[in-house]
């Protein structure tokens, strides 16, 4: 088992290799080259460039070495320092703009994830186990609806909803006395004020997928032999159902995880951009229209690499609850 | 088959197929003996009744989109000086004072609130404006050929604006219909795009197996972990500002499809890995037929309808996608139209307090996305009926 | 026959019907039987004839719904105390709350039950000995968990499960149908139950393991003194496992005699027919006769003899006007057939 979870984890460095190619590619892909613009954007601000300056400007990032020394630069930089490089826009390096904004994100997917598993599954079980009854219906359609509504399109008319009936603007993750202030707990009770509604919007497709899993899996689970095996032990309804089937059912769910957390980042990124949230898609959404490619770039990097370590996560998160892919696929 | 089920309903092993079909009913129609493959998904659809109605409205909405000239009634430009930001013209039936029945609309006035400083509309109802049919307006090329001025209504004086105007004077309605073209006819060109990369890479993986396969497989493998927006924002903002709309469009569609076809090429590989054994397929070999022509004719049809689901189910994503780049401002830029362009106004939440209207492309997005669910949900239930 | 002291259950006319969109199949149709402790009845039949839900019935484990008893009785003799001189309870399990205390009370402790598919009777995430030692534990006030574990390692090593104490903590994946299907019997037998009802423990096993299978339900039934109902389509297992025989077809008993009459001496032409479609060693190299047609439509409403489309010996006229009854041809020896 431990080599099977080695593999695993040794498999995830050629994907981010080929990850970390791809955000450089998207560094590289716009015209003209950084050093250039930078100049010329210290010149527009006043500040005279020399002939030397420039040079050692360009000879600082690699600008006259070919591409591949670049990337090498590049991903040195990032994995020996921990510099990913400097963003003009900001006009500050990308480390200090992303250094709360990263995990922030992370915060907002996982809770999203998190909440959408505690709103689903109960929900998936009262539908498994009254079949066609109304609030069956209801919630199949909801789901229905759930599934095929966008989430950035729901956040403005939300957003709208609450701004236009209540006065209330949903807008960004704290109110505007804590924006800069130091962490405290009363900063905390803030941002549960505020977080709640990304939360919800973000996790909405996945709260609908998830139901229709686990109701799904769930009716199936059900008819099989263990479960009456089970029943004619004596067990009661209760006990019976959440110890057996209702774990069958939940388990697939962590192998989702890694289908999952690609949309679930999407959808953030759209999320908070529409809702102004402190995370690091609209940094991203501001990079991209000014072109500041390093910071676009390492914000993509980043997301891509957080995911594929998450889906890892969910993957050996179900190792530990199913003995099957314990036992099974590890001796593979 | 024996009795191994918890419930034990007696069951007739050999129970014949058209019970699957049509339980209860039907029992003896031998028609579903000799129906076609098609014919059997024609009907179960048919029963979907929700898909059925989905299908009738999605070809209504492409039918607006597709003759929007003859349906608006302005241009997408047309800008009314002095209208900005009029809330929609109500349609009213019944004329006053007996001046019989048909829809008309009141004209509007514009006057400056002395407190808030802000436009409000008002109706004249002293002016009655009828609505007229197939009225001559400004001239276009119908389908791009046929040169024509009549468009399907319109008013003689004043302006109907159904859904109101943008701040910049403009009809929302004739610009909801103009968007339309793009944000619809992008699903179906992306997914066209997705359709072939991925029945062909699905289809070598499939067919050929091995290192090829394995290499195909990597390489979803690696596309489906990368989260898609963060990278479509990224490509799309270093496309150049300044080009023209098509090329635009067509970049956008690539970049969109360039994740896309991952999901077709597994079903085409799933499928391809399971019907490759097939002894009709081993028998095509044995005959000397070509690799290509056993993919396209052996075994592609085997699997079309699953195909065809699945190419429903990735529409409404293409459309979403493209809706929430332009919407972001990293997709198709102004002044072409999209619904993703036209909800750019809406971003503003204090503007749309006061312009709801502003709102409206977003519901046809919603229900753009809901309805070619409803459709794929029914074809998937009329393709494989054992499929839940 | 009646020997009050050990009779255990009492089926009479029960009916169990289920009630579907396509029309209500009526499972099982008025079926009657005694059952003693010490003694073993044999049910048989093709599939979809009831047997399964009879059983099903006795434990109330029919889902409902769609299925229902609707009709009959089921009378259990239980008796308090460990010894048989204490006082006896009768319980009819069809007027008591399907899954309440006092069935659960009854199920896996007065009533052990075994099932066919010795590959999913188990929760494949749950140890083998959690979910033996589960049962103890539920019907078993006060017993410590270190002591379920030795009683489940000992029950275990009973059903001929080697290394016992280390197999207790596998999981269900990790065991041969066999071997599943003894920790079946062992998850059956481990409350000491004073009926074992097998519903088909055999029939997905290869033949030898079938063999040893048997013959542990047949020590073990005579060790613990249970009452045991056997199901199977299997002519041969049901003959070497009960006293007596039930034929069941369509909900409805057929015949029902001693296993050595109904051996020696069957007479209704659907026993006949299933006798004739198993090949025999001493018989003559002759073709086995397959029963001709299928089953009717389980929905069907069939006014005479459910076997009469499929019968060799039909009356029409007759057989498909009226149901014959059943009726006592010779002692013990009951048959449904205008014939006798």
């Amino acid at each position: 088992m431990l080599v099977y979870i080695i593999r695993r984890i040794l498999m995830l460095i050629p994907i981010l290799i080929l990850m970390s190619m791809v955000a450089f590619f998207l560094i590289e892909l716009p015209p003209g080259d950084w050093v250039s613009t930078r100049i010329t954007q210290l010149e527009m601000s006043g500040v005279q460039v020399s002939a030397d300056e420039a040079a050692r400007l360009i000879a600082q990032y690699g600008l006259d070495k070919p591409m591949p020394v670049r990337y090498w630069r590049w991903v040195e930089g990032i994995v020996m320092r921990g510099n990913w490089g400097f963003s003009m826009q900001w006009n500050k390096p990308v480390n200090e703009i992303l250094a709360e904004r990263v995990p922030m994100t992370i915060v907002i997917s996982l809770s999203a994830l998190l909440l959408s598993w505690i709103v689903a599954i109960p929900i998936g079980i009262y539908s498994a186990t009254h079949q066609y009854s109304f609030l069956d219906y209801v919630f199949t359609i909801l789901g229905f609806i759930g599934v095929a509504t966008p989430g950035f399109l729901l956040a403005l008319i939300l957003a709208w909803v609450l701004f236009a009936k209540f006065g209330f603007s949903m807008l960004g993750l704290y109110s505007r006395e804590y924006l800069e202030a130091p962490w405290s707990f009363a900063k905390f009770l803030d941002l549960l004020k505020h977080i709640w509604l990304p939360l919800i919007l973000v996790g909405m497709g996945n709260t609908a997928g998830t139901i229709r899993v686990v109701r799904n899996n769930l009716l199936d689970e059900l008819n099989k032999q263990y479960v009456i095996a089970a029943r004619s032990k004596g067990l009661s309804e209760w006990k019976l159902l959440l110890k057996y089937p209702v774990r069958l059912a939940i388990n697939p769910l962590l192998s989702t995880v890694s289908f999952i957390l690609p949309g679930l980042v999407s959808g953030s990124v759209l999320i908070d951009i529409v809702l102004s949230l402190q995370t690091t898609g609209p940094v991203l959404l501001r990079a991209t229209l000014a072109q500041d490619m390093y910071l676009a770039g390492s914000i993509v990097l980043i997301l891509s690499a957080l995911t594929v370590v998450g889906a890892l996560l969910g993957d050996l998160l179900l190792i530990v609850v199913d003995p099957r892919i314990r036992f099974g696929r590890a001796e593979k | 088959m024996s009795s191994q089920t918890p419930i034990a309903i007696p069951q007739t092993p050999e129970a014949p197929p058209e019970t699957i079909i049509e339980p209860g009913k039907a029992a003896t129609d031998e028609r579903y003996y000799y129906a076609s493959q098609w014919q059997l998904i024609r009907w179960r659809f048919s029963r979907h009744k929700a898909a059925v109605v989905s299908i009738v409205l999605l070809v209504i909405l492409y039918i607006l989109a597709i003759f929007a000239e003859f349906f608006s009634p302005y241009t997408p430009d047309t800008r009314f000086e002095g209208y900005q930001s009029a809330p929609p013209t109500p349609i009213h039936w019944i004329k006053p004072n007996g001046g019989g029945f048909g829809p008309y609309v009141f004209d509007t006035v514009r006057e400056l609130d002395k407190e808030t400083f802000k436009y409000i509309y008002q109706p004249d109802e002293t002016k009655v404006l009828p609505i007229h049919f197939f009225v001559h307006a400004e001239p276009y090329k119908l389908l791009g050929l046929i040169r024509t001025d009549i468009h399907l209504f319109g008013v003689k004086e004043g302006r109907v604006l159904l859904f109101g105007s943008d701040r910049l004077a403009r009809d929302v309605f004739t610009r909801t219909l103009f968007g339309a073209r793009i944000s619809l006819s992008i699903g179906l060109v992306g997914v066209f795009i997705s359709f072939v990369l991925g029945v062909l890479l699905g289809g070598i993986s499939g067919y050929f197996g091995g290192v090829v396969d394995d290499v195909i497989q990597r390489v979803i493998d690696f596309l489906l972990a990368i989260p898609g927006l963060p990278l479509w924002m990224t490509l799309s903002a270093a496309l150049p500002r300044d080009w023209p709309t098509l090329k635009l469009y067509f970049a956008i569609t690539v970049i969109l499809s360039i994740l896309g076809w991952t999901g077709l090429a597994r079903v085409v590989r799933g499928k391809m890995l399971a019907l490759r054994e097939e002894d009709y397929t081993l028998a095509a070999r044995g005959a000397g037929a070509s690799a290509w022509r056993i993919i396209t004719r052996h075994l592609l049809p085997g699997f079309t309808s699953h195909l065809i689901v699945s190419i429903t189910f990735n529409i409404p994503g293409m459309i979403l996608s493209e809706t929430a780049l332009s919407f972001i401002g990293v997709g198709i830029q102004p002044p072409a139209v999209s619904w993703g362009t036209l909800l750019q106004d809406a971003q503003n939440l204090t503007a749309v307090a006061q312009q709801t209207w502003l709102m409206i492309p977003a519901l046809f997005v919603i229900g753009t996305v809901l309805l070619f669910n409803f459709v794929g949900d029914g074809l998937r239930d009329a393709a494989d009926p054992y499929a839940r | 026959m009646t020997d009050t002291a050990n009779l255990f259950l009492e089926v009479d006319n029960l009916k169990t019907y289920f009630f579907l969109h396509e029309g209500t199949v009526k499972a099982v149709d008025g079926v009657s039987f005694n059952l003693y402790k010490g003694r073993s009845l044999g049910v048989i039949g093709e599939s979809g004839c009831g047997k399964s839900v009879t059983a099903h019935s006795i434990l109330r484990l029919v889902p409902s719904p769609p299925g229902r008893e609707v009709d009959g009785k089921i009378l259990l003799h239980l008796h308090e105390g460990s010894n048989g001189s204490s006082t006896e309870e009768i319980v009819d399990t069809l007027k008591l709350e399907r899954n309440g205390p006092k069935m659960r009370s009854i199920r896996g402790k007065e009533i052990g039950m075994i099932f066919q598919e010795p590959m999913t009777s188990f929760s494949p995430v749950h140890t083998i000995g959690s979910q033996i030692m589960e049962n103890l534990l539920l019907h078993t006030p006060g017993i410590s968990k270190k002591e379920a574990r030795d009683r489940t390692i000992e029950m275990l090593q009973r059903v001929g499960i080697a290394r016992a104490h280390q197999q207790v903590d596998a999981y269900p994946h990790q065991f041969s149908g066999g071997m599943r299907q003894r920790a079946m019997i062992a998850m059956a037998l481990i409350c000491g139950p004073s009926m074992l009802i097998g519903d088909e423990p055999t029939t997905a096993l290869d033949v030898t393991i079938q063999a040893q299978i048997l013959d542990l339900i047949n020590d073990l039934q005579a060790e613990l003194n249970m009452a045991l109902m056997y199901i199977s389509h299997d002519l041969a297992v049901v003959g070497e496992m009960s006293d007596e025989i039930i034929v069941m077809y369509l909900g409805l008993v057929m015949e029902h005699a001693s296993t050595d009459e109904i051996f020696d001496n069957p007479l209704h032409p659907y026993t006949l027919a299933l006798w004739r479609s198993i090949p025999t060693i001493e018989g003559k190299l002759e073709r086995l006769t397959p029963i001709s047609g299928t089953l009717p439509s389980p929905f069907a409403h069939i006014p005479g003899c459910p076997f009469f489309s499929r019968c060799e010996r039909r009356i029409p006229g007759t057989c498909d006007a009226a149901l014959p009854p059943l009726k006592e041809v010779a002692p013990g020896h009951w048959v449904r057939c205008v014939l006798y």
